[in-house]
């Protein structure tokens, strides 16, 4: 059974419509493997070829990844709770309720979403953390550093976005006084306070502008950066691997080393 | 062997470079024209928020030496020896609504516990401002108003309404 499927499947590989939409064909040779990667619009961003211990999970703890399969997962649990939820003040309190207790599987994608992004502050925070301490944050990846602040900045700030939207006391009060840490900006502090939240108060406005930027600005921006990530992963060398540094020069003692000198 | 044309005032622009430079400075004044009308649709011309003038309802709703919480609007009218007057109930902290506390004589910020004397006066805590003094009066019909955007001086004599 499963001999024949493979053979269904290797000759499906050969149609004009597969090798239409996969160009690289199949095989097993070292280029046909490396086209496979090069030529997939998602996987091109990564190196063609890495090195199997860096796939190891004692290298990264796969934490970069983690974090990206919980925005997937946001986006695809975000989407369906779109459907059902009004950004309105007098609707999106008794909206999130209905998600909570009347829609079928609305409980479930709803903590679903609340639970994943939980999940990938930790997991941003763990990243940078493994980052930081495996020193892998160093020329010639400095810069992927920065995008990787970027994006810890943009997850917090959906983080926070997100926390209006139940319309609930938690919700406003939360919003009223981060907006006003915004405030304490030298100068143009109220000017930011008034255009985040398009009025004075935390009102209707404000609950429409944190969804708009909750749904459509925040998340687009995170993945044009996500993608800037990714691709400089392979720009600057590939993921780093600790193991690939020069042995440290140790000094025992400083007679010992005097007496080498000599 | 093309040679280059000084211009009327004397400068080395050929054709292409003119144009390259008209071409961005277009651009660029066209960017900042985008940039301020963008930043003038983000700013609401019209806001549909409540007004800042409350009608408190008749003085006599408020005994001596009571202090009134009106959740709704946050405001305190406070019905004090020397007459009527009003505060904001909004924390100067970070702006929560503080609360009135009988039991201690106090206003008391249940966010981050800054505690306010009853005229408004900072006693601990981490608000920067005593809570401000909001303009107060009686209007035709006998009702108290209160002007939530005017600020007035704390404790100045203009700063009661007397009935």
């Amino acid at each position: 059974m499963a001999k024949t499927l493979d053979h269904y499947f290797e000759e499906m590989q050969q149609t004009r419509v597969w090798r239409s939409i996969f160009r690289s064909g199949t095989g097993s040779s070292t280029l046909k493997r490396a086209l496979a990667i090069q030529q997939n619009v998602f996987l091109h961003l990564f190196s063609t070829k890495v090195r199997t211990r860096i796939l190891s999970f004692g290298a990264t703890w796969y934490l970069g990844t983690l974090t990206f399969g919980t925005f997937l997962i946001l986006v695809a649990t975000g989407i369906p709770l779109m459907l059902y939820y009004y950004p309105s003040v007098p609707q999106a309190y008794s909206d999130t309720k209905d998600l909570q207790f009347v829609v079928s599987s609305g409980l479930f994608l709803r903590n679903l979403h609340r639970w994943t992004a939980h999940a990938m502050v930790f997991l941003v925070f763990a990243h940078m953390f493994k980052v930081f301490y495996r020193g892998a944050y160093r020329s010639p990846r400095e810069f992927n550093w920065v995008i990787g602040v970027i994006l810890l900045l943009i997850t917090l700030f959906l983080s926070y976005t997100g926390y209006l939207l139940p319309w609930d006391q938690l919700a406003y009060w939360a919003i009223t006084v981060g907006s006003n840490i915004a405030s304490a900006v030298p100068v143009i502090g109220d000017k930011i306070h008034f255009l985040l939240l398009g009025g004075h108060a935390v009102n209707a406005n404000a609950l429409l502008r944190f969804y708009v930027l909750h749904c459509m600005i925040l998340p687009l921006t995170a993945m044009f950066f996500v993608a800037i990530h990714f691709w400089r992963i392979r720009k600057d060398g590939g993921l780093y691997d600790h193991r690939s540094e020069p042995p440290p020069v140790r000094v025992k003692n400083s007679e010992s080393a005097m007496t080498e000198a000599k | 062997m093309a040679e280059v044309k000084k211009g009327p005032l004397g400068d080395d622009l050929n054709r292409r470079q003119f144009f390259t430079k008209l071409g961005l400075g277009s651009l660029s004044i066209a960017a900042v024209g985008t940039a301020a009308f963008s930043y003038q649709y983000l700013e609401p011309n019209v806001l549909y928020e409540p007004s800042p003038v409350v009608n408190e309802g008749k003085p006599d709703r408020y005994p001596l030496d009571s202090v009134t919480l009106d959740v709704n609007n946050g405001i305190y009218i406070i019905h004090s020896q020397e007459g009527y007057f009003s505060l904001s109930a909004v924390c100067t902290h970070l702006g929560c609504l503080t609360a009135w506390k009988p039991e201690l004589n106090i206003i008391a910020c249940p966010c981050h516990g800054s505690k306010f004397e009853q005229s408004g006066k900072k006693i601990e805590g981490p608000a920067p401002k005593p809570l401000p003094w909001k303009r107060i009066w009686i209007n035709d019909d006998g009702d108290l108003l209160v002007d939530r955007s005017t600020e007035v001086p704390a404790l100045a004599r203009d700063s009661f309404v007397k009935v």
